[in-house]
């Protein structure tokens, strides 16, 4: 059944149905029900990692090196693991500069240097072609093993053909084909594809079931199991040293680093690999799922490679059979002819997906980077001047696909032959891995310049040149094989493969030791050399500082230009039609309602810019831009400055974020202290005038009185006496007063002396009964006494105390009804405290009344007849001498049932004296 | 600058782990001619290794989003 | 016929002072030592002027001032209002109440007389074209 036409047959409806996933991708698209914005599609996107290197040619390496081609397929898995640092940022930076190629995103970074995307484009195209030869060889060597079936025989040298019957060529025509329907039939301002990449998901499900059905046949239906397998092989010395084949040969552990770091770089820098990974992303977190995914996915497709090898050995006879065909082979020996026929749709689609995603990323490259710049500053082009550009860059493109299909089907034609096909592919990685030294110090060093990746690039790329392509030109016979054995002009020391002497490693690892330190090296001197432009310096912060920035990059454009013309300019490149489209959306937004009313300012040239770089990349963008808009000079100052005031405002109002919550509160408790204050302020207000008030009344009465008895010298003796007592009665008032409020203060303030003693509270009891007796016989008041007759000492002020003591008791006197009033003061105690009570029985203080009494100046005398003579100060000195030595204050009174104020203080720790005895009243 | 988070130091951690793994010494102490059911030992550690790796990606990258 | 002078001021001493100034300038008093008081008095002493301090207990000398001037029949009874603040809000708050002039505590003695004189010299031609 696996006739030629079959094969063709079968091949081109799977080409179809690629198609058929595409369109509906991309009506999904259009509907805006995206099917490739989910994290799986995007995870199995990037398996267009595995090519036909995979497919076919990790079974062949592992025929000759054991596990020896893993680290091509664990350095991802560990590159993955950083992907949400790296990818995410540049996926971030992507997203907000419309990057549309590796080549962009390197000119955007260094100063959106035409210069740089052109190098980037150059290198990324003469690395990638020997990959692109190695896909054609691959397919186009299946398709004739398959055709040769039932026989095994292996495909011709290509030498010996003519082009026109070779099987590779038609390989390279169609897959030129395909790439271009599938990714140039429309010119996206956003470079994306979203039909490519819904078909590369699908492909690489194929490919992995075709790899995983091949696996499982061979380990399971033509062996026992790995184990009879692994065992079988064993058994045979060329096998048996495969089993352990690290350290065999010299170098083997430094190829082993070296294989996974430079897949490590091929992950990302592989043009495809960008465009997938990157320029495809549609959501950041789908790089959460892809971190496992995409590594669970090389593992499964890995997992078989060493047992189909193994396989292969020991049924082939040494040497009839190539190692890379035994993915193949192996099913069409068995005679199985519809799994022979579902492994060339897999190696086809391995094949297919790589050659279409890598040259319609490589076309862009090519297109915005290579030959837009160029024809934009050609006069003789007058590019600038035309109205529609839009199809000739979807010409450009096409060429650029068909261009290097043929330029992969030369250089199989050239050195195809000489190498197996993982020796291709690494070519081609070394190739890539130079871009890193200027992406990655571009991601996070600043202070990377222009001449530094110009310079870094340039170093890595001819060490590559030399090390690597030149050898494989010679290998194949293209180059005098005398160049690499001998060295350039006899010279030993420069012989490609043995530079300056390094021997004893393997190609690969030699030509990246020597390439990176060219490369790291003239990166780091080229930057340090020459301090940045303004521009550069504004591209190295939108980078390096992309997290931190929350909209679109900000420009330092100053020019100005009018909208239309700007409009007319990026109608040039997307069609009238789109280019009004967008102005007039972007008008809408800024809330005008023509696009004549919008300002040609800053944002619109930005705009503008945007729109053109996701087209025509940033470099040429900015070179279009500014032949409408006429830019003023900027200077680095001015631009250091405006970044400083960015970035400061950037952090600040980061940490203003953080601080909104705490700010709030504060607020609001601002608020609270405020009213706090107030009230405060009101309270002191009405303390000075009440004090005011308290001294003025007196003060009245003196100054009356003296200006009576001064004015009146003929008054009677007896007024006169009387007037003279007023004047002393009142003095003395003022006299008190003065000394309360004093005293108050400092109390307050905390500035009043304590002499503090330990205490017998029995003595000061009576002491004060002593000095106030006077008081109550001229009231006729009757005093009681109950004195607990142990009673601890206390820790006090003895004056203080006294104080307090006095006060209460004449406050008892003074408001016991004359003649009948009633006082007890009693003495109490209990282990930890002493207690004073003072109770009469007067006039009662209601309930409201009675928290009142104890603050200043608030005498209750409206339920009085006669206004009190105290201060209104006395209490509440008392209550704060009490409350300075541990104790509390407090009445509890009923109007007309007498009142009773009580204070305690602690006992001094074990000091009751029981010596003393009471004394009764 | 935004202070990294745990997750963000458990992914450094798991590459560190992943570079360990993967990579001379460790590595040798596997290369050696035993088998494991049959299997050389240097494939079933190389593959239960690289599992390990990427089940612990899982946990650390998507857990707990 | 003597003017009589009402002294509203809860002070027994400023009470006092006031009695023996006020006779002395040759005027007809009595004093009340809160504002219940002094209502009562108004009405059956009719005093041509009252001495009134602005805080008396039981009724404020603003909220008596106010009764004072809604009373037609006291509409020759001239206020001179006692002050002990000398605030600014009580000076207006008093003259918003209606009374004629004010005084701070402490106050010269021959001002005060001054200006009760005067006050009912006032009172006196004003109410004397009515009578």
């Amino acid at each position: 059944m696996l006739q030629g036409w079959v094969i063709i047959t079968v091949s081109f409806a799977y080409i179809g149905l690629l198609f058929a996933v595409a369109w509906f991708a991309d009506k999904r698209a259009a509907a805006g029900r995206s099917i490739i914005s989910n994290a799986w599609v995007y995870s199995l996107s990037l398996a267009v990692y595995a090519t036909a290197w995979t497919f076919y040619g990790s079974v062949g390496r592992a025929a000759t090196d054991g596990v020896g081609f893993l680290p091509i397929y664990i350095g991802p898995t560990l590159m993955m693991l950083l992907g949400w640092f790296v990818l995410r940022k540049m996926v971030r930076i992507v997203r907000l500069n419309r990057t549309t190629s590796l080549a962009d995103f390197v000119a955007s970074r260094y100063g959106k240097s035409a210069l740089i995307g052109g190098l980037v484009t150059i290198i990324a195209v003469i690395g990638i072609l020997p990959y692109i030869s190695l896909q054609l060889k691959a397919v186009s060597n299946s398709f004739q093993i398959l055709l040769g079936y039932p026989e095994i025989v292996m495909p011709p040298k290509v030498g010996s053909m003519v082009v026109m019957q070779d099987t590779a060529f038609y390989v390279a025509l169609f897959m030129a084909l395909f790439a271009i329907a599938f990714g140039t039939r429309q010119l996206d301002a956003a470079e994306r594809h979203e039909g490519m990449v819904a078909a590369i998901a699908f492909e690489s499900i194929v490919k992995l079931i075709a790899f995983l059905a091949v696996g499982s046949y061979v380990a399971f239906f033509m062996y026992d199991g790995l184990g009879d397998l692994f065992a079988r092989a064993a058994s045979r010395p060329d096998l048996g040293i495969l089993m352990a084949p690290l350290g065999a040969a010299a170098g083997s552990y430094a190829s082993w680093v070296w294989l996974t770091v430079l897949s490590m770089l091929a992950i990302i820098f592989l043009p495809r690999q960008f465009q997938v990974a990157v320029i495809e992303n549609t959501d950041e977190r789908h790089l959460r799922r892809a971190a496992w995914v995409f590594p669970l996915y090389m593992l499964a497709i890995n997992i078989f490679v060493l047992p189909i090898a193994f396989g292969g050995v020991l049924h082939f006879p040494q040497g009839e059979v190539d190692a890379d065909t035994f993915v193949l082979t192996l099913p069409m020996v068995q005679k199985a002819e519809g799994l022979a026929l579902l492994v060339f749709i897999g190696g086809l689609s391995a094949a297919t997906g790589m050659v279409i995603v890598e040259t319609i990323a490589l076309s862009t490259m090519i297109c915005n980077d290579l030959v837009m710049p160029v024809l934009l500053r050609t006069r003789a082009f007058r590019l600038t001047e035309q109205r529609d550009l839009s199809s000739l860059l979807l010409d450009i493109r096409r060429a650029a696909i068909i261009a290097l299909l043929m330029g992969g089907y030369f250089y199989y034609l050239l050195a195809g032959e000489a190498y197996a096909l993982v020796s291709i592919g690494l070519i081609s990685f070394a190739a890539v891995a130079q871009f890193a030294p200027a992406v990655i110090g571009g991601l996070y060093w600043k202070g990377g310049t222009r001449l530094g990746a110009l310079a870094g690039l340039s170093a890595g790329f001819t060490v590559w040149v030399y090390t690597l392509l030149l050898p494989a030109f010679a290998k194949s016979g293209w180059l005098d094989a005398e160049l690499v054995e001998q060295g350039p002009w006899g010279l030993e020391l420069l012989r490609p493969t043995q530079l300056f002497g390094l021997a004893g490693l393997d190609q690969i690892t030699h030509a990246m030791i020597w390439s990176m330190i060219a490369n790291v090296g003239a990166y780091l001197i080229g930057s340090v050399v020459r301090r940045q432009s303004a521009a550069e310096h504004v591209q190295a912060t939108l980078f390096v500082d992309v997290y931190q920035q929350t909209g679109e990059p900000g420009s330092a454009w100053r020019g100005a230009t009018s909208a239309s013309a700007l409009q007319t300019l990026v109608g040039r490149f997307l069609g009238p039609a789109r280019a009004a489209e967008l102005f007039m959306s972007y008008a809408r937004l800024r809330g005008v309602t023509s696009v004549d009313e919008l300002e040609g300012d800053r944002d619109l040239v930005r705009f503008a810019e945007l729109q053109l770089a996701g087209t025509i990349g940033a470099a040429s963008a900015k070179t279009m831009v500014a032949t409408v808009a006429q830019e003023e000079p900027l200077g680095l100052e001015e631009v250091m400055t405006i970044i400083d005031e960015a970035s400061q405002v950037i952090a600040y109002s980061h940490r203003l974020e953080e601080k909104q919550q705490e700010l709030e509160s504060a607020t609001l408790e601002l608020k609270a202290a405020n009213e706090r204050l107030k009230e405060l302020d009101r309270l002191k207000d009405d303390f000075i005038s009440t004090v005011t008030h308290e001294l003025r009344t007196p003060l009245t009465s003196i100054r009356a009185f003296s200006e009576i008895l001064h004015d009146n010298p003929d008054l009677e003796g007896v007024e006169r006496q009387r007037f003279l007592a007023l004047v002393i009665k009142e003095s003395e008032r003022l006299t008190r007063l003065i000394n309360q409020v004093l005293d108050l203060a400092k109390i307050e303030s905390g500035l009043a002396e304590w002499r503090t003693a330990e205490l017998d509270m029995r003595e000061i009891v009576l002491e004060s009964l002593n000095a106030t007796s006077a008081i109550f016989k001229a009231r006729g008041v009757q005093v009681e006494m109950r004195i607990s007759p142990v009673t601890p000492r206390v820790m006090a002020d003895r004056d203080r105390l006294m104080q307090v003591l006095l006060n209460l008791l004449s406050n008892a006197a003074k408001f016991c009804t004359p003649g009948s009033g009633r006082v007890e003061l009693r003495l109490s105690c209990d282990a930890s405290t002493v207690r004073v009570d003072v109770s009469d029985n007067g006039v009662g203080i209601s309930a409201e009344n009675q928290a009142l009494i104890f603050e200043k100046f608030r005498q209750v005398g409206d339920t009085l007849t006669d206004k009190p003579s105290g201060t209104g100060l006395g209490l509440a000195i008392c209550r704060r001498i009490v409350g300075h030595f541990g104790g509390r204050l407090w009445v509890e009174s009923e109007p007309g049932r007498g009142s009773v104020f009580s204070f305690d203080l602690p006992a001094a720790a074990g000091a009751a004296d029981p010596g003393s005895l009471a004394a009764g009243a | 600058m935004r202070k990294p988070s745990l997750r963000a130091y458990r992914i450094v951690s798991l590459f560190l782990l992943g570079c360990l793994l993967f990579n001379y010494p460790v590595l040798a102490l596997f290369n050696v001619g035993a088998t494991a059911a049959g299997v050389p030992v240097l494939y079933v550690y190389l593959f239960v290794a690289w599992g390990v790796t990427i089940a612990l990606a899982a946990v650390v990258i998507e857990g707990g989003t | 016929m003597a003017k009589r002078v009402l002294i509203a001021e809860d002070e027994p001493s400023i009470v006092t002072s006031l009695e023996f100034l006020m006779r002395k300038a040759g005027f007809e008093t009595r004093a009340a030592t809160d504002g219940e008081e002094a209502l009562s008095l108004l009405g059956t002493f009719r005093p041509h002027l009252v001495l009134l301090d602005i805080m008396l207990p039981r009724r404020s000398g603003l909220e008596l001032c106010r009764l004072i001037r809604a009373d037609a029949s006291l509409a020759e009874t001239r206020v001179l209002m006692l002050t002990a603040k000398g605030g600014h809000r009580d000076v207006e708050r008093g003259l918003e109440a209606g009374a004629d002039d004010y005084i701070t505590k402490p106050f010269s003695t021959q001002d005060l007389v001054e200006r009760a004189k005067g006050l009912m010299a006032a009172a006196g031609s004003a109410s004397g074209e009515g009578q």
